[in-house]
């Protein structure tokens, strides 16, 4: 017989309360009143769809995140995060918050970053060892940095 | 649950066929592996793999080229396959049996060598709803082409094609109807016999795509009268990469080649070249050898369990499954045919089907979960996609008890 896979973490830590919460009570679900920046985010293998839409300032502080779509629970847990985390940020900062987040769920130590603290983030380091479902983490983050940037085609995780 | 421990007692002489099959004797997240993804892939018998590893280790050269024994032994293989399968749908000639890449390159054929040439504006391509994509978009390309028009028969909320409709659509404009023998999203299986009639009383001809057909059930090309049959070598347990492309004769003999290159010419000039004869005018190019002998193989491996035998196996674990997954609560089932085969599409409570899916592959069962290729089913349906779990001969009612199992925990984890 072959034996492999994984073996010892736990799907229950995928799913901890802080994302399932999240999941199911997502924060700033919906539009803006008055949108910046917006961006798509398609995660085509998963048919995930989600649009963000942020509310920059001229000094460049997003004062206002919201997001809408359909997707699993880690990708609209992941958006759901994200608005929490991002709103009186600066852009330079969220775009550090998208590099710190992502390479956590590349895998990297996310202690190893020092420019942030990732707080309840960390939530999301249980992707990491799912690696299909690592896409469906980071759709969001990608359509952040599709908005800052003002990309015209929708953010993708392909 | 008598019942049910009575049929489980009873498990078919089929369902031993399993231990034929080296994949699915391992442990995965650290149970043992519960396959109930065969519609998206089948798994591999060791008949397929030894004959295709015989053929690498021993007999490989190019076919219908050499005048050396390993090409001899090559061509042999290669058409030795042709003949198996042939038999295996009960073509009346090996002329009618073409080997492609799979069921997409079959129906792709189909549209550019049979339909392109024939379709003027304001002729018809019929389908239905329930299509998986690779028997929509080829349509799609060639009446843009040709500035054909695409019908689309309309299906119901038991996921059956409704007749009726599709009869009314059958105007003297349609140049072919393509549809599905079984739909790869809601497992419905459509009565093909009796639409090929109707089609053929109005001078329709049909392509049939079997690629979920062939894999279930016995298919005998001339009693359907199907004017092409496609299907796919590893949705019957061989290997990816293969498939074939069955068309009546006269039909095959009337088309333009669909690919040019060597194998499909008797004579090249560049005042003009003449085109082989039947099959090979489809096959240019160097085939998939290997592959071809592998899907020989799996013919014959499913001829010596017996087509009857992996139908009414399959037929019961079916039943089993759609009961034992009816009597989970908020459970709910898209695709409910009253003439159904092993693939059954669900959603549970609230739960997305990708997080079903990882929970499930972590107690060790691997099903498909998304839209099944097949978005316009999703849609009619108002789902982003579905939870599909789809049965082979080597399944057993232990596995769908896993099944249920795995998705009980999957509701604990998300109540």
């Amino acid at each position: 017989m072959i034996a492999g896979g994984l073996q010892t973490d736990d799907v229950r830590d995928l799913y901890r309360d802080l994302i399932l919460d999240h999941a199911r009570n997502p924060r700033h679900f919906g539009k803006l009143d008055h949108t910046t920046h917006s961006a798509e985010g398609i995660n085509p293998l998963c048919g995930d769809k989600l649009r963000l839409y942020l509310d920059v300032d001229p000094d460049e502080t997003i004062r206002s995140a919201a997001f809408e779509g359909s997707g699993c629970a880690i990708s609209v847990a992941s958006a759901s995060l994200l608005t929490d985390t991002v709103i009186g940020l600066s852009s330079s900062d969220a775009i550090t918050f998208f590099e710190a987040v992502t390479a956590q769920l590349a895998g990297d130590d996310p202690q190893d970053d020092a420019r942030v603290d990732l707080g309840k983030l960390r939530a999301l380091a249980g992707v990491r060892d799912f690696p299909s479902r690592v896409k469906c983490a980071t759709l969001a983050w990608h359509a952040l940095r599709s908005a800052l940037r003002q990309d015209k085609a929708p953010a993708s995780t392909e | 649950m008598k019942q049910a421990q009575q049929r489980k007692e009873g498990q078919s002489a089929v369902a031993a066929c399993r231990a034929d099959f080296p994949a699915l004797d391992q442990d995965v997240n650290g149970h043992h592996l519960v396959y109930l993804d065969s519609a998206a892939s089948a798994q591999q018998p060791s008949a397929v793999i030894d004959a295709m590893a015989h053929y690498e280790s021993h007999d490989h050269a190019n076919v219908h080229r050499g005048v050396h024994t390993l090409s001899h032994r090559a061509t042999d293989a290669y058409e030795g396959a042709r003949d198996t399968l042939r038999r295996f749908i009960n073509a009346a000639s090996t002329s009618e049996v073409v080997f492609t890449s799979g069921t997409t390159e079959s129906i792709n054929l189909v549209a550019q060598s049979f339909c392109r040439p024939n379709l003027d504006p304001g002729d018809k391509v019929l389908v239905t709803h329930l299509e998986h994509h690779a028997n929509i978009v080829p349509w799609q390309l060639v009446c843009e082409q040709t500035g054909a028009e695409l019908l689309v028969a309309p299906i119901n909320d038991k996921g059956e094609v409704e007749l009726d409709a599709l009869y009314a659509l059958m105007s003297d404009k349609v140049r072919l109807l393509a549809i599905a023998h079984v739909s790869n999203a809601l497992g419905t299986i459509n009565p093909i016999r009796e639409i090929i009639a109707e089609a053929h009383a109005r001078d329709i001809p049909v392509l049939v795509d079997g690629a979920q057909g062939v894999p279930h059930m016995s298919v005998d090309v001339r009693d359907l009268d199907c004017d092409f049959y496609a299907f796919s070598g590893h949705k019957m347990f061989g290997p990816t990469g293969t498939g074939v492309l069955y068309g009546k004769e006269a039909l095959l003999d009337a088309m333009p080649p669909y690919k040019g290159g060597g194998d499909m010419i008797l004579e090249v000039s560049f005042s003009g070249t003449t085109f082989n004869e039947l099959p090979y005018k489809f096959e240019a190019g160097t085939p998939n050898i290997s592959g071809v002998v592998g899907l020989g193989a799996a013919a014959q491996y499913l001829e010596s369990i017996g087509m009857q035998n992996v139908e009414s196996w399959e037929s019961e674990l079916s039943d089993y499954m759609t009961g034992r997954l009816s009597s989970i609560g908020d459970m709910r089932l898209i695709g409910t045919a009253a003439h159904k085969a092993g693939v059954q599409s669900f959603l549970l409570g609230d739960i997305h089907p990708h997080d079903l899916g990882t929970i499930l592959d972590h107690q060790g069962v691997a099903i498909r979960t998304g839209h099944h290729c097949a978005m316009p089913v999703m849609e009619y349906f108002g789902i982003p996609g579905t939870a599909r779990a789809s049965l082979a001969m080597y399944n057993n009612f232990d596995d769908i008890d896993r099944l249920v199992a795995a998705l009980e925990i999957a509701k604990e984890i998300f109540a």
